[in-house]
């Protein structure tokens, strides 16, 4: 066929405008980003105290010697977070369940679920380190984990099972009741209809939205650094305070960048395979 | 193992039903004998989909009693898996399991309800699949495939337990018209093995074509039942001639 030989002089005319439509929209876009963050960093390097900042805070030479040190403490971070994570995926889902039940006699478990998600998303994660840091250890009883990375792993565990837990019911609810009705119709039991039927679906939905309280937790494992351990902000407090330079605390806010930017843009490409 | 003669499949006796305030069914009695198929006929909204619905205990009723052969099953002491485990539903909007494949969404049912084991189960939904024309299409999964072919899935799910009866809720309401016949020809199909079923529908031909009987639902009651050509087309009530003139104007008959 000749079909692709041909193409008319209106056709050229429209894909000609279109190209340069697209070329001003390229060369706006490339001003007004340069205008905008040039503008920005003109400011800030234009202060009056840029010489001071750029001493304390971005000083090549105390990066090169904290990066080793802050870098191992990290590791003790992504440790923590990896463990921490996968307690918190578990224990979200059980109070999620458990929130759901049907039943008088499931009644209290319903209600210490809801205690559950009020009490822990209701503190400041901050502050729940500090009481269960500190608290649990003055107890002094015989058997109770005394430490300080153990105990900071509990109260982050403890406070992002709350939203975890939240983000599975929504995503339960949200399953269409004709999903359940169908799984009864074919004979399944309550239980297995939640098994087998509503829960697969219900995880899948909300896999952008946990994937985004992993971030959240991610971050969060900085707290422990309150209790003492050497993870990353600890380690780039020492140092911190033995040169009077903030370097070291940049070097560890870069570490947390690299890992929660590559992990946002996973949530991002999931959000947009959902549409 | 057979009912004895003359004991119904399904008999409904005085059933009630009401959603808050609004009194959905009033008193339904109705009775479906083995390899009997009666049409639910009646305006949206008339009751039809919440009877079925009561009869796989899907909604609790009110008042009145259900019966699987002969055996009350509308009893606290009942409890209603062993039920439905009897009984295979037909759907409107299908519900077909999206996360499974077609294959996947008729053997679950038979694994995990029914207890039969995996190769046994997919060798069987595999048949079943192909007898309502879907070989080929074992592997994929509700989105990939047509209104028409997705109702046939949902047919051989339903079929797969091998149901005493089956319930079919308005099957060809969400379809295309062209994609209708497809689904009609596979419950033709069901009724020529002589599968006892209700179907509740708006398709006047078909329920003439494949109905023993016809029961009008009006206003939460049944109003009037008996042979299709009867009931179609001599009726005795008021309402059920002004229903089916409507569905004349809007050239469904």
């Amino acid at each position: 066929m000749t079909e692709a030989a041909v193409i008319s002089d209106r056709r050229l005319e429209r894909e000609a405008a279109k190209r340069r439509r697209e070329l001003r929209g390229l060369a706006i876009a490339a001003g007004s980003t340069i205008i905008v963050i040039g503008g920005l960093l003109a400011l800030v390097v234009t202060s009056p105290g840029w010489d001071t900042v750029k001493e304390t805070f971005f000083s090549w030479t105390e990066f090169k010697d904290s990066f080793p040190d802050v870098l191992r403490g990290f590791w003790l971070d992504v440790k923590i977070f990896v463990v921490v994570e996968v307690v918190v995926l578990i224990l979200g889902l059980v109070i999620a369940l458990a929130r759901i039940s049907r039943g008088p006699a499931l009644f209290p478990l319903r209600l210490l679920g809801a205690f559950y998600v009020d009490l822990f998303r209701g503190i400041p994660t901050f502050l729940l380190v500090y009481m269960i840091g500190f608290g649990v250890p003055a107890l002094a009883l015989s058997g109770v984990p005394t430490d300080p990375i153990v105990l900071g792993g509990i109260a982050l565990g403890l406070s992002s099972t709350a939203y975890v837990a939240e983000v599975y019911r929504s995503g339960i609810r949200s399953i269409h009741r004709g999903q359940r009705d169908a799984a009864r119709a074919v004979g399944l039991t309550d239980a297995q209809a939640m098994r087998h039927v509503i829960l697969p679906q219900a995880v899948r939905r909300v896999a952008p939205p946990l994937l985004n309280d992993f971030v959240g937790l991610q971050k969060e494992v900085a707290l422990v650094s309150i209790l003492g351990p050497q993870e990353a902000v600890r380690i780039a407090q020492i140092h911190q305070g033995a040169n009077f330079n903030y370097t070291p605390l940049v070097a560890a806010a870069l570490l947390y960048l690299a890992v929660t930017v590559p992990l946002a843009r996973v949530v991002d490409r999931m959000t947009e395979d959902e549409d | 193992m057979t009912a004895a003669t003359g004991t119904p499949v399904i008999e409904l006796r005085g059933v009630s039903k009401a959603f808050g305030e609004r009194q959905v069914l009033r008193g339904v009695d109705l009775t479906v004998d083995e390899h009997r198929a009666i049409a639910v006929i009646g305006a949206s909204g008339s009751g039809k989909s919440t009877l079925l619905r009561c009869i796989d205990l899907l909604e609790e009723i009110d008042d009145g009693d259900v019966f699987i052969d002969g055996e009350v099953i509308t009893d606290p002491a009942v409890a209603p898996v062993g039920v439905r485990r009897k009984l295979g539903v037909v759907f409107q909007a299908f519900n077909l399991f999206p996360h499974l494949t077609a294959l996947e969404n008729v053997v679950l049912g038979e694994m995990r309800a029914h207890g039969i084991g995996r190769a046994e189960a997919e060798e069987r939904g595999r048949a079943l699949l192909a007898r309502f024309g879907l070989a080929g299409r074992e592997d994929d999964r509700p989105d990939n495939l047509s209104g028409g072919q997705q109702q046939r899935v949902a047919i051989a799910r339903a079929f797969s337990g091998r149901p005493r009866a089956l319930l079919l809720d308005e099957v060809t309401s969400a379809l295309d018209p062209e994609l209708v016949g497809e689904v009609l020809a596979a419950v033709r199909d069901l009724k020529a093995e002589g599968m006892t079923m209700v179907i509740a529908t708006h398709e006047m031909s078909f329920a003439r074509e494949v109905a023993d009987e016809v029961a009008f639902l009006h206003e939460g009651r049944i109003l009037e039942s008996g042979p299709p050509e009867k009931v179609l087309e001599a009726p005795e009530k008021q309402e059920t001639r002004r229903f089916l003139s409507r569905l004349l104007e809007a050239g469904r008959l």
